[in-house]
């Protein structure tokens, strides 16, 4: 018996398919997982993510610990509301989790972290937070609800109060507001538009099923896994973890290198990183039948390469291309296509610049 | 979970199903567990026409969303006839896996009969029992 969340018996009484995912008995999907794929991208669509960990920080001292704690720059956070994302480093680069963290106040940031890193990632918080006195608290009585796709923000302001849903329906994206007692943010891990909400645990069946009627279809972690692929974001666990920097997994866009008077966890060691030629996190597309899937071994050509192998870190069948895509990690010289071993048979892939969808549209030539 | 399983064929362990088709082939399939099991199918390959397959040879691959599989040949036998519809439309194993998702057709000289398959019901006993 796992953790549960609070929609648990929702989701089993909507015909979820339970599985566990890091502890805790989630929906995998509730009859179709590509039928929930495609209702993202077309419609709208609702994830239960109340197993993700929201933690409030709070003290007079809030911001210059999170700009020691984090790799991006919590000081390019300047109207209250606004989200950013970021990953918190090891002294040595690999990454100990990635996260958003929103703005609300000069004393007040909430963050929110992968639920199976939960425990490492509040003991390594509540270490630096003493020397800042920091409050850290888990906002354990909050679920969240994720609603994704073109008509989801439409869908799910209905629910509030109709003074209300003009407000929310003005929220910028990666800005995120209270609306009485929820907190609802503009961002999402689909590639689409849509809100991630914030609500009391008591009141989250009530909305779920609210939004239900709304025509929202509850999807389940099997979608959310080839939407998020599809629309080129990382997972931590697959894509990187504490053995692995930002630099090589597709996530130097994240980590504010300026100002250089800024020291952050994990700064020097990124800065030698950046002398080395190293890896790369690439997407890739397969050219012939068959699914990518995460270990398979990768062998890249050319002059400098040669020999060297990579690996797929996440890889699935994208529903919106009809081909299988991955994320990959790479020696950096890597020529345009490469051969993965799939089940013993070497097959060629594309190495391509992820998003390969975004919007519902894809990015990717495939013909 | 609940599982079709129809009293008219037969089955193995390795979740295959075997129907005593017309002209004295046999065909096969996966079964409901099987499909269901797997998720929504993304490819399937089946093997060519005129292929001599041996007792629990690897013979096809269904991969869905989370993993691919391989279907044993449930006995020794040439490939008379495979299911090409499958190869545009895999989401036919999904809806209907004792019909319109046949795998292939199998030519053999053993009886149905003298093999050792499961019975719907024995199958039962057996999802069951590996459901512990």
């Amino acid at each position: 018996m796992g953790l549960k969340t609070p929609l648990y018996d929702t989701h089993v009484q909507q015909g979820a398919k339970i599985v566990d995912f890091g502890g805790w008995d989630m929906p995998l999907h509730y009859g179709s997982q590509i039928e929930e794929h495609h209702a993202v991208r077309r419609d709208a669509g609702m994830f239960d993510v109340s197993h993700m960990c929201i933690v409030d920080l709070t003290g007079g001292r809030v911001r210059d610990f999170l700009r020691l704690l984090l790799a991006n720059d919590v000081g390019r956070l300047k109207t209250p509301g606004k989200a950013l994302y970021s990953c918190m480093l090891l002294p040595n680069g690999g990454v100990i989790d990635d996260l958003i963290v929103y703005y609300l106040s000069d004393t007040w940031y909430r963050m929110v972290v992968n639920a199976g890193t939960r425990d490492k990632d509040l003991a390594w918080i509540r270490r630096h937070a003493a020397d800042f006195d920091v409050a850290v608290v888990e906002r354990k009585e909050l679920a969240m609800i994720a609603v994704q796709g073109p008509n989801a923000r439409r869908k799910a302001a209905l629910l509030l109060m109709p003074e209300q849903q003009a407000a929310v329906l003005e929220l910028k994206p990666f800005f995120g507001a209270a609306f009485g007692s929820w907190f609802v943010a503009r961002t999402g891990y689909t590639g689409e538009d849509g809100f991630e909400i914030m609500i009391p645990a008591a009141e989250a069946a009530d909305a779920w099923n609210r939004l239900r009627q709304q025509g929202v279809a509850p999807a389940g972690l099997g979608a959310r896994d080839t939407l998020r692929l599809e629309a080129g974001m990382n997972l931590y666990g697959n894509d990187m973890d504490e053995n692995y920097h930002p630099l090589e997994s597709g996530l130097a866009w994240t980590v504010a290198f300026e100002p250089t008077d800024r020291d952050f966890l994990g700064r020097e060691a990124l800065q030698r990183a950046q002398r080395e030629a190293g890896r790369e996190l690439v997407g890739l597309i397969l050219e012939d039948r068959g699914v990518l899937r995460s270990h398979q071994k990768i062998l890249v050509g050319g002059a400098t390469t040669a020999g060297l192998s990579g690996e797929v870190t996440s890889g699935t069948f994208s529903p919106t291309l009809n081909r299988s895509i991955a994320l990959a990690r790479v020696p950096k010289t890597s020529q345009p296509t490469v051969q993965v071993d799939i089940r013993g048979k070497l097959h060629a892939a594309r190495i391509v610049k992820p998003p390969f969808v975004r919007h519902g549209k894809p990015l990717i030539d495939i013909s | 979970m609940s599982n079709n399983i129809p009293s008219d064929l037969k089955y193995t362990k390795s979740h295959e199903w075997v129907r005593q088709a017309q002209g004295g082939a046999l065909e096969v399939g996966i079964t409901d567990h099987a499909q269901s099991a797997l998720g929504d199918l993304v490819f399937v390959e089946v093997p060519d026409v005129g292929r001599a397959l041996k007792e629990g040879e690897a013979c096809a691959v269904v991969e869905s969303v989370k993993a691919a599989s391989d279907v044993y040949s449930p006995l020794a036998g040439k490939v008379v006839a495979n299911n090409s519809a499958l190869s545009s439309k895999p989401e036919l194993l999904n809806e209907d896996p004792y019909g319109a998702g046949w795998l292939f057709r199998l030519e053999t000289s053993a009886p149905l009969d003298a093999a050792s398959f499961m019975s719907a019901s024995a199958y039962e006993t057996f999802l069951a029992e590996e459901a512990k």
